[in-house]
């Protein structure tokens, strides 16, 4: 049986549709193109859908955070109910080194030594017949190590933190001017500690991939954010012709960047080839908090120092984050400090605290959601030292150039969300003392942070057929992680075909429509539009000779690798203002948001339903950011000690107030759809907003996430 | 997850004799917590006895005075009878302030009764635990600890009963109600949960095989005055950080008569008797308030990260005791 065809978007008339200029469905509101298909259960996931003979893989984890297997007795094992197989270290097919998602990495390697690098390393996959029995033997699997220790305790002092090389994802530390005399000379200066636990993105819909041979071409169904880059991984990690991968990622229930190359998959593809037929590979909720990556922790400290009229001297930021032993990853939370504010010296600097922990990853706007959470708040501790409005402050400092990279910015209009977001919610009532509002038991406060988020373009291909029947059929392996994609896609086909809606089908996430960058750091969006416009003015050139249309349609194809690659150097950025107001019980330290308000500044927004839901659902994360989330690390194990969804908590419905999302006017053609990626921004500055807010309420600063009861109950002085 | 039998008892006698064949059994109430241990490995019982179609199902005022909870009933439907609401208003505020809608619904009050500490490393069966697994260590003393005990752990295990409802019936004097294979008994709550000492797996006193047949709650008038109010993380589906049950009667200025519970600060509902012997013939003053939640929290022993519910508990009880006190005079 094969996977069910992709949904597409439905012919309405009989007729074919007629070609007409001037139509406009960018800008309009649109509904789900596949939302019929998910809300009736129609749409498959990755662990939905049948295959004849499936066999299922479950993973066993390490139970120690460093170490070497010792043995593994697998006899008992293989002697259960429907076991087909254990794959470990000993038997496992060996893989190629060096491939990974952004340059080699080593989690990629499993089951190809005795190491445990981390607590929950998969040592071992149980493969049987159902996946009931898979998950029975794999509990039942006696794995002994010899256990070596290990170093889990993230602190900024730690003494193997290092300065990671730049590279295309780490920036180069920056030092302009003289910052220790610009503080000297400041009239205020503001010089604290930020600090971000571990983070933890779980999608609705866990990890899960299905491998299998057919006629000589391996094919997987997995759950991920970019098929084509995946197949190519699979290509180089099992030494195969990257024709013959095929990798197709239909539906996905939200990836939030841990749907990168998983080691599930890793496994079902080892296990579909010793065992020849197909495997399915599906996490539990625990796993997914024990090697998909994570946010990690950081530690940032903010020195800013500013004239009495809050002019910014200088603005050091040194953010210190958490690694892993096995496989860098760099939590860039500098990006915020080098693109939101001008000041005449600056120091910036990035660190890494390699620790025996799984590699972190990208988790929704890495680096500027924990970054902001510093500037932001650094930021108003400013205003109230040199007693100005925290709007007026940052206004005061609005750079010419971005302040790190010196580029022009291809447009900047984070003034307007001030403005618009300043007049819509009431900024203007606000009585800048803290602590003078009450409701009953609760004290009352307001805050505003800034958003910003990099708007990048990369590379795509795409192919568009115009069909006989006069409809249209595009290719392209874009993902639809749940944002929309797919819809927003159609709506600029449509309108770069000068068609209705109707008349495109729109298939994405199979590897074999072609390289795409994948959905991630806000460019997937952007980047894929511009090859189905590029695909689509190829097309309209073929077309227009006129000749009748055969039965197998006729094929244009775009590549934007070269009209990327050649615009000129500009900071791309989106930006918003979001404003938070919170309820404050200071005898029992309970925060509560009572609304939110978030104006950005994002191009433009090709579907205005999915793109308020995309920035509404940034928000709500800003808020659980700031107030519930939070791995914590248990030292003696390495594991965590709240490794599930009963113990890492995320806001609850009731948490979450009415939450207000909208846009200004922010034209821009660094890229010629003038469309910023939206997908990230939303959770940027939102745990600041209302840190900001926490402190107008109480008059104690909050800096350290996430705002628990205990850290108010015992900062606060509000005691009977 | 261990392949297990299921049976359905239709009464209480068949129910007690279907665990007594099959000491390796369970009874299964809505199975809000017990399904999910076994998911996780915790629990692994060979049988499910499902108790919940048995005909106890009822909430009935006595000729004493006293309301009889039949164990079957759900957490929704106590919460939402007209005599809870009535009589013992914090009860029905404690159970609505646990869990979820979907969860009330399927909860039981035996259940409640027997659920188990929400301690991380209990329901994490690669890590120590002596309450899982006696002598392997309590995990949480030395590492994340910061919603456990304060009053009467011990080293052996600092967990906290996560019960939202225990803490009301513990307020106003509950007496579990038991069948066994030798009939029918009586154990009062306060003696229903042990002290953890050195045997933090055995955690009441009920004897082996027996069922939870109901709860009684007698009459008491200062109970119909009465609040729950719980500090949580999170606005909803969060057990808590610290609660209390509070009853109070005053006239002129004096209290005639208090009740005082707390929840998440001990491996049980926390009676706070000393509290309540301090407040009864004294001021109904917020300076009377915080000296008898002194005089019960003399005896807390705060861990490094949880020293912040003795403020809490602190200030809880002086709150809800000033807004009853409010309330009794106006």
């Amino acid at each position: 049986m094969t996977a069910p065809s992709l949904p597409v978007a439905r012919t309405t008339t009989e007729s074919a549709p007629t070609r007409t200029s001037g139509t406009n469905a960018v800008g309009t509101p649109h509904a789900r193109v596949e939302g019929r298909a998910k809300v009736t259960g129609e749409a498959r996931y990755a662990g939905d859908i049948p295959f004849a003979e499936l066999a299922h893989g479950w993973l066993v984890l390490s139970t120690v955070a460093r170490g070497r297997i010792r043995s593994i007795d697998t006899g008992p094992v293989l002697a259960m109910s429907g076991v087909l197989s254990v794959l470990h270290h000993e038997n496992a097919p060996r893989l190629t080194p060096g491939v990974g998602l952004m340059g080699p990495d080593p989690s990629t390697l499993l089951l190809q030594d005795d190491r445990v690098p981390y607590r929950g390393w998969p040592v071992a996959l149980v493969v049987a017949e159902t996946s009931e029995q898979a998950r029975a033997a794999a509990e039942a699997l006696v794995v002994t190590y010899d256990e070596e220790p290990h170093d889990v305790v993230f602190a900024a002092d730690h003494p193997g933190a290092y300065t990671p090389e730049a590279s295309g994802l780490v920036q180069e530390d920056v030092e302009r001017g003289d910052v220790e005399a610009e503080l000297a000379a400041s009239a205020a200066v503001v010089d604290e500690e930020y600090t971000t636990p571990e983070e933890y993105h779980n999608a609705m819909e866990p990890h899960a991939a299905m491998a299998r041979w057919e006629n000589g071409r391996l094919e997987v169904v997995d759950s991920n954010q970019g098929s084509n880059a995946v197949a190519q991984l699979l290509a180089a990690l099992f030494s195969l012709d990257a024709a013959s991968v095929r990798v197709r990622s239909e539906h996905v229930g939200g990836a939030f960047g841990s749907k990168g190359f998983g080691a599930h998959l890793i496994l079902a593809v080892m296990a579909a080839t010793v065992l020849d037929r197909p495997v399915r590979v599906v996490l539990t909720r625990r796993q997914v908090f024990s090697f998909v990556g994570f946010r990690p922790a950081t530690a940032q400290r903010v020195r800013l120092g500013a004239d009495a009229d809050g002019r910014l001297r200088a603005l050091e930021h040194e953010a210190i984050s958490l690694s892993s032993t096995l496989h860098q990853f760099v939590e860039s939370s500098t990006r915020h400090s080098r693109a939101l504010y001008g000041a005449d010296a600056l120091r910036i600097r990035t660190k890494v605290v390699p620790l025996d922990v799984p590699a972190p990853s990208f988790m929704r706007a890495p680096g500027w959601a924990p970054g902001s959470f510093a500037v932001e708040s650094a930021m108003d501790e400013l205003a109230e030292k040199t007693g100005k409005d925290p709007i007026r402050l940052r206004v005061r400092n609005e750079p010419a150039v971005a302040p790190a990279s010196g580029l022009p910015f291809s447009s900047r209009n984070v003034i307007a969300c001030y403005e618009e977001g300043a007049r819509r919610f009431g900024w203007a009532d606000r009585d800048p003392r803290p602590g003078t509002r009450r409701d009953g038991r609760w004290s009352l406060g307001v805050g505003m942070a800034a958003s910003a988020h990099s708007a990048g373009v990369a590379p795509a291909t795409a192919s568009i057929t115009a069909e006989a029947d006069g409809t249209f059929t595009v290719r392209i392996a874009a993902a639809d992680i749940g944002t929309g994609a797919r819809t927003a896609l159609t709506q600029i086909a449509a309108d770069a075909l000068a068609v209705s809606q109707e008349a495109v089908r729109m298939k994405i996430a199979d590897s074999d429509f072609g390289p795409a960058f994948l959905a991630g750091g806000s460019m997937g969006t952007t980047s894929w539009a511009w090859a189905i416009t590029e695909a689509a003015v190829a097309l309209s050139k073929k077309l227009a000779l006129g000749d009748p249309i055969p039965a197998e349609g006729v094929t244009a194809k775009a590549d934007t690798t070269e009209l990327v690659g050649g615009r000129d150097q500009r900071e791309s950025l989106g930006f918003g203002a979001q404003f938070a107001e919170v309820a404050v019980d200071v005898t029992t330290g309970e925060v509560r948001v009572r609304r939110m308000l978030g104006i950005f500044a994002v191009g433009r927004v090709v579907n205005p339903v999915t793109a308020r839901s995309q920035l509404i659902g940034g928000m709500t994360w800003g808020l659980s950011m700031a107030l519930h989330e939070e791995g914590i690390r248990d030292t003696a194990s390495g594991g965590l000690a709240n490794g599930d969804l009963a113990g890492y908590h995320f806001a609850a419905n009731a948490d979450v107030p009415a939450i207000e999302a909208d846009w200004v006017d922010d034209p821009d053609t660094y890229n010629p759809s003038g469309i910023k990626g939206l997908g990230e921004i939303g959770i940027v500055g939102g745990a600041a907003a209302i840190a900001n807010a926490v402190w107008h309420a109480t008059g104690v600063r909050q800096r350290h996430l996430p705002i628990r009861l205990d850290r108010v109950l015992t900062a606060g002085t509000a005691t009977h | 997850m261990r392949e297990f039998d299921y049976q359905r008892a239709s009464d209480a006698p068949e129910a007690v004799a279907l665990l007594a064949a099959n000491p390796d059994a369970r009874f299964l109430g809505g199975g809000t917590n017990l399904v999910d241990l076994m998911k996780t490995g915790v629990e692994n019982p060979a049988l499910l006895v499902d108790v919940r179609g048995l005909p106890l199902d009822r909430i009935e005022v006595a000729g004493d005075g006293s309301l009889k909870i039949g164990a079957t009933v759900t957490n929704s439907d106590l919460a939402a009878d007209p005599e809870v609401r009535r009589r013992y208003p914090a009860l029905a505020e404690a159970v609505l302030a646990g869990a979820s809608g979907q969860l009330r619904n399927m909860a039981t009050v035996g259940g409640n009764l027997l659920q188990r500490t929400r301690c991380g490393y209990f329901g994490d069966t690669t890590k120590p635990c002596n309450k899982r697994t006696p002598g392997s260590g309590c995990s949480a003393l030395t590492g994340e600890h910061h919603n456990h005990a304060i009053l009467d752990w011990s080293e052996h295990c600092v967990a906290t009963n996560p019960s939202d409802m225990a803490v009301a019936l513990a307020a106003f004097d509950a007496v579990v109600s038991l069948h066994t294979v030798d009939g029918d008994t009586e154990l009062p709550l306060s003696e229903f949960y042990l002290p953890v000492g050195d045997t933090p797996d055995r955690e009441t006193a009920l004897p082996p095989g027996a069922l939870i047949t109901g709860v009684t709650l007698p009459a008491a008038p200062v109970a119909a005055r009465s609040r729950y109010r719980k500090v949580r993380e999170r606005a909803s589906y969060a057990f808590a950080n610290g609660s209390i049950a509070a009853a109070l009667d005053v006239e002129d200025g004096t209290v005639r008569d208090a009740r005082l519970a707390f929840g998440a600060v001990a491996s049980r509902p926390w009676r706070a008797l000393e509290a309540e012997r301090v407040l009864t013939g004294g001021p109904a003053t917020a300076e009377a308030f915080a000296a008898a939640a002194d005089a019960e929290l003399a005896a807390a022993r705060p861990l490094p990260q949880n020293g912040y519910k003795v403020p809490l508990i602190r200030n809880l009880v002086v709150d809800v005791l000033t807004e009853l006190t409010q309330e009794t005079t106006r």
